[in-house]
């Protein structure tokens, strides 16, 4: 059977990875490639770039940065964060991201999806949806939509979308696990691979989202500041009876 | 050695190129038909439909490059959509190069796309795969070949059902999953791949 992944996200801003907590308080972590090849070597299944700012303040994604991080990583990586529409989504899948995530710009056009879909296939079409208590948020984390993020999510795959990224805004930064019953719901709902993200504190809240229907989890804060602690977090997985790749 | 990628207009060949160059092939990127009939090892890689594929490479004269290649014993290597290629019908629409006898279906599976590490089962001689027996290597996709003779699947995995994994008949050969994106046991198939080549 296919593994789950254990996926680290580096928040890109400026060029940088930083993290912060709710979206905001922004601290620097270092260098993108660098961070991305140490995750690399110490077994990440995928990695995730999110360019965090680009939303909100327009600019471009980072071509330049996904070139290199494509010729350097053997695994693969999914970029997203200020996706505009398929221009720009075409822009990071022919500069080398295996997969692009698409937040905002597919809520408020969800046929850019399928157009997506048709192109590059369903593999490569990442839907990112924020969610805070259940229903759909944009502009990292300030706009709320009006819409569950459930009926968002199954009407993104219908339209084409490979996979979910769903992201708790609630749970983001805090460490104390996943928005568990958000990640089922969404998981019962589709048939593509839902990814849980946001609050991942410690291994056992890894096996929560398993546990609740998600092919992989996504990571940060627990991992960026000492990386090492990675393939600890796998092998626990792997003793709490989880198929992980080592 | 000379290896080429053939460049039909659609995805990203970048990081195959990087990989292929890391196992120590000097590629080019090409959409030159004269270019993919005479290289030692001709590559074609992508993702996205088959039909798409097929047409981009008859837009170029490349699909005739890969069939004379094929005739002439030179080998041919497809990943993911790129070994899709060398089959007939697809479920999605269209038609492959038809080099190989079967079809590609839609995966059914409770998850679909099939996406991540799967553990690779060795089911026939092959020496794109060799010392790759439960290896984990990376999937991403919603098809998958489905060989009219049993014996040109060379490896499965397992996703609700088996799937094909790798083929290898005569000069042409492919893997499903994408080796420049599957780590260390991804280089080792690069490597095996070009020694095949060179023993071509």
């Amino acid at each position: 059977m296919v593994k789950k992944r254990v996926i680290p996200c580096l928040d890109v801003a400026g060029g940088r990875v930083v993290k912060g907590v709710n979206f905001r308080d922004l601290r620097e972590l270092g260098d993108p490639i660098e961070l991305a090849t140490r995750y690399s070597e110490l077994a990440a299944d995928e990695l995730v770039f999110l360019d965090i700012t680009a939303t909100i303040e327009g600019r471009a994604p980072i071509v330049e940065l996904i070139g290199r991080a494509a010729a350097e990583l053997s695994i693969p990586f999914t970029v997203g964060g200020g996706v505009q529409g398929l221009e720009d989504a075409r822009a990071l899948l022919r500069a080398g991201a295996d997969k692009v995530a698409v937040n905002r710009a597919a809520f408020d056009d969800p046929p850019m999806l399928t157009s997506l879909a048709d192109e590059f296939g369903s593999q490569a079409v990442v839907c990112a949806i924020d969610a805070r208590a259940g229903e759909v948020v944009t502009h990292a984390g300030r706009r709320p939509r009006g819409r569950d993020a459930v009926d968002w999510a199954r009407e993104a795959v219908g339209h084409g979308a490979g996979e979910i990224l769903l992201t708790s805004i609630d749970a983001d930064g805090t460490r104390a696990g996943y928005d568990l019953e958000l990640t089922g719901a969404v998981a019962d709902a589709v048939e593509v691979p839902v990814i849980a993200s946001g609050g991942a504190g410690e291994a056992r809240h890894l096996a929560e989202a398993f546990d609740a229907g998600a092919e992989a989890a996504l990571i940060a804060s627990i991992v960026h500041e000492r990386p090492e602690r990675l393939p600890e977090l796998k092998a626990e997985l792997r003793e709490l009876g989880w198929n992980v790749r080592s | 050695m000379s290896a080429v990628l053939a460049d039909y207009g659609a995805g990203n060949l970048r990081s195959v190129c990087s990989a292929l160059a890391r196992a120590g092939a000097d590629p080019i990127v090409t959409t030159d038909a004269a270019s993919v009939r005479a290289a030692q090892l001709a590559v074609v890689a992508g993702v996205g439909h088959v039909e798409a594929a097929a047409r981009g490479l008859a837009a170029h004269g490349l699909d005739d490059a890969i069939r004379d290649r094929a005739a002439a014993g030179r080998p041919t290597i497809g990943i993911c959509v790129g070994l899709q290629l060398l089959f007939e019908e697809s479920e999605e629409g269209g038609r492959g190069l038809g080099l190989l006898r079967g079809d590609v279906r839609r995966l059914r599976a409770r998850r679909v796309p099939h996406m991540g590490w799967n553990t690779l089962r060795i089911t026939g001689e092959c020496e794109l795969l060799a010392g790759l027996d439960g290896a984990d290597v990376y999937f991403a996709h919603s098809y998958a070949a489905v060989p009219a003779e049993r014996a040109v699947a060379v490896a499965t995995v397992d996703h609700d059902g088996v799937i094909v994994a790798a083929v290898e008949a005569g000069p042409l050969a492919g893997v499903q999953f994408h080796p420049e994106r599957s780590g260390a046991a991804g280089a080792r198939v690069l490597a095996n791949a070009l020694a095949w080549s060179r023993s071509a």
